[in-house]
């Protein structure tokens, strides 16, 4: 299990244990946590998980395909360390992982 | 209005039921939730079940919406393979499937829809499958397969994506289409012959104009199509993807009212304020086309399902949306935004050549609804001109060399 920290815009952190294989997007979604929309399920299709990732895991996170790019492009407030959560794998590596979510996901 | 102690009864727990309940305690709602679905399992998303599952690339976990403790620690009532059978409006009860009846302050109807069955001879021959829930997907995943022969009746997005998969897995796959283009009723010309020419690529076949007259078997189970030309298409399983019904008969039943689906307002409530429909079953208005319509797509459950619990808890409800849909087929990503109506003018941006392009449907010069291939930018700032209502200039739209933010600046 790794443990992630997602923090609302308001500030309010949300602490759970994710289980590696599955996507940032669903430890926040399969959680109840809100600020992360995920409409599309995960298809990287309609940039509704777009979270902040802390600069401190920007190398682990890895680098986003050309797809997410061109997702995260159009969505609003992006900065240099704006992922989308769905294409974010969980592993072991992320054990401690924090990220933070825009104000609004639309 | 709202009452946080309200009983919530949900009917359908498929996305837009699950998704309520979720919202609703999500938004702080305290009172009772209860969730009454017809099938054995939880909530789940379908949209995989005709790609990345029926590939082997998603599993039962991650189809879920959310875990099956969800449930009980959130204090939601999931009652699965339940179903109701009839809402007494006076009493604000619902009977149910199993002789009981459950007590009401809000109910919210996300029954959903059915896949259309062919009236035609042998529809019920074994093999001959829908694809709707995850028990037609794992019947369908049991029988597809190398050297299997998989006939599909109907060639709308659901056909496409069952055909692409079929390949995926190594059946031969031929796909029957009654109109004489695929995706007649929801795509334009530029589309249809696109995606036709992707799928020959893939080897899949194709009888356009060809309506099936009946199903052949031998031993109870198919074993072919006839078409009204006589001929037999030979097969060892059928997908029939030809539509869905609105599940709305319980809501006709109590005297609310229907058109085809629940009709419902801007919050998702129907003609009884203490019933809301949302989801597949909803007849909903959509104010930037002026008109009430019925959708059938993820993005439709999940706005109804915000603007259901939004009221129910006495949120604002949520901002303006445009409807919109995905697609994966192979290595093709469609997106769609808004609906192509009150169209007099299709322009494509890109070539279809390279598999890589865009079809704007215009009225005047107003954006009614994109599809986009591959174009991320082109579906992201289509949807947002669709929203926003502001004219665009054709010639700049119709050239690719520039960018899809200076086209809408």
């Amino acid at each position: 299990m790794a443990k992630i920290t997602y923090i609302e815009h308001d500030g309010t952190e949300h602490v759970v244990d994710v289980k590696p294989g599955l996507s940032v997007m669903e430890g926040a979604v399969k959680n109840n946590i809100p600020g992360i929309d995920a409409d599309c399920g995960g298809a990287c299709a309609c940039a509704t998980c777009h979270v902040y990732v802390d600069e401190a895991w920007r190398d682990k996170t890895g680098a986003s395909s050309a797809m997410e790019e061109s997702m995260l492009d159009f969505a609003e407030n992006v900065e240099p360390n704006s992922r989308l959560s769905c294409q974010i794998k969980v592993t072991d590596a992320l054990d401690g992982l924090v990220v933070r979510m825009p104000e609004s996901q639309h | 209005m709202s009452d946080p102690a309200a009983h919530v009864v949900i009917l359908g727990a498929g996305h837009a039921g699950g998704t309520a309940a979720a919202l609703l305690r999500q938004y702080g709602h305290a009172g009772p939730i209860t969730l009454i679905g017809e099938e054995p399992i939880a909530p789940y998303q379908r949209p995989p079940l005709s790609k990345a599952w029926l590939k082997g690339e998603a599993d039962a976990d991650s189809l879920a919406l959310k875990p099956l403790e969800f449930y009980a620690e959130h204090d939601i009532d999931f009652r699965p393979a339940t179903t109701a059978v009839a809402i007494n409006r006076g009493a604000r009860t619902v009977a149910l499937s199993d002789g009981g009846a459950v007590s009401y302050d809000v109910l919210i109807l996300a029954t959903g829809a059915r896949p259309i069955a062919l009236p035609i001879p042998g529809a019920d021959l074994k093999g001959v499958m829908f694809l709707r829930t995850a028990a037609d997907a794992e019947r369908l995943k049991a029988t597809v397969g190398p050297g299997k022969r998989l006939a599909v009746v109907g060639g709308g997005y659901i056909g496409l994506e069952v055909a692409a998969s079929g390949r995926a897995l190594g059946a031969e796959v031929v796909v029957l289409e009654r109109e004489a283009r695929l995706l007649a009723r929801v795509a334009c010309e530029t589309l249809s012959d696109f995606f036709k020419a992707q799928h020959e690529a893939h080897g899949v076949t194709f009888e356009l104009s060809a309506t099936a007259t009946g199903f052949e078997g031998e031993g109870g189970r198919v074993t072919g199509v006839r078409l009204a030309d006589g001929r037999l298409i030979a097969c060892d399983a059928v997908v029939v993807g030809v539509g869905a019904h609105p599940n709305d008969e319980i809501a006709r039943d109590c005297g609310l009212e229907t058109a085809r689906g629940v009709t419902v307002d801007l919050e998702a409530r129907t003609s009884d304020p203490a019933i809301f429909a949302i989801g597949d079953v909803a007849h909903r208005p959509m104010p930037i086309y002026d008109r009430m319509f019925r959708m059938e797509s993820v993005p439709n459950a999940l706005e109804g399902a915000k603007q259901a619990a939004s009221a129910i808890v006495g949120r604002p409800a949520p901002a303006g949306e445009v409807p919109w849909q995905w697609s994966d087929q192979y290595d093709l990503k469609l997106q769609i935004a808004g609906y192509a109506f009150d169209v007099d003018e299709i322009l494509v941006r890109g070539d279809p050549a390279s598999a890589r392009f865009a079809v704007f449907h215009l009225k005047g010069d107003l954006v009614q609804s994109v599809e986009a291939i591959n174009s991320p930018p082109e579906f992201m700032m289509g949807k947002q001109l669709i929203l926003t209502r502001r004219p665009v200039s054709k010639a700049r739209l119709a050239d690719p060399s520039i960018s899809m933010k200076e086209v809408a600046a």
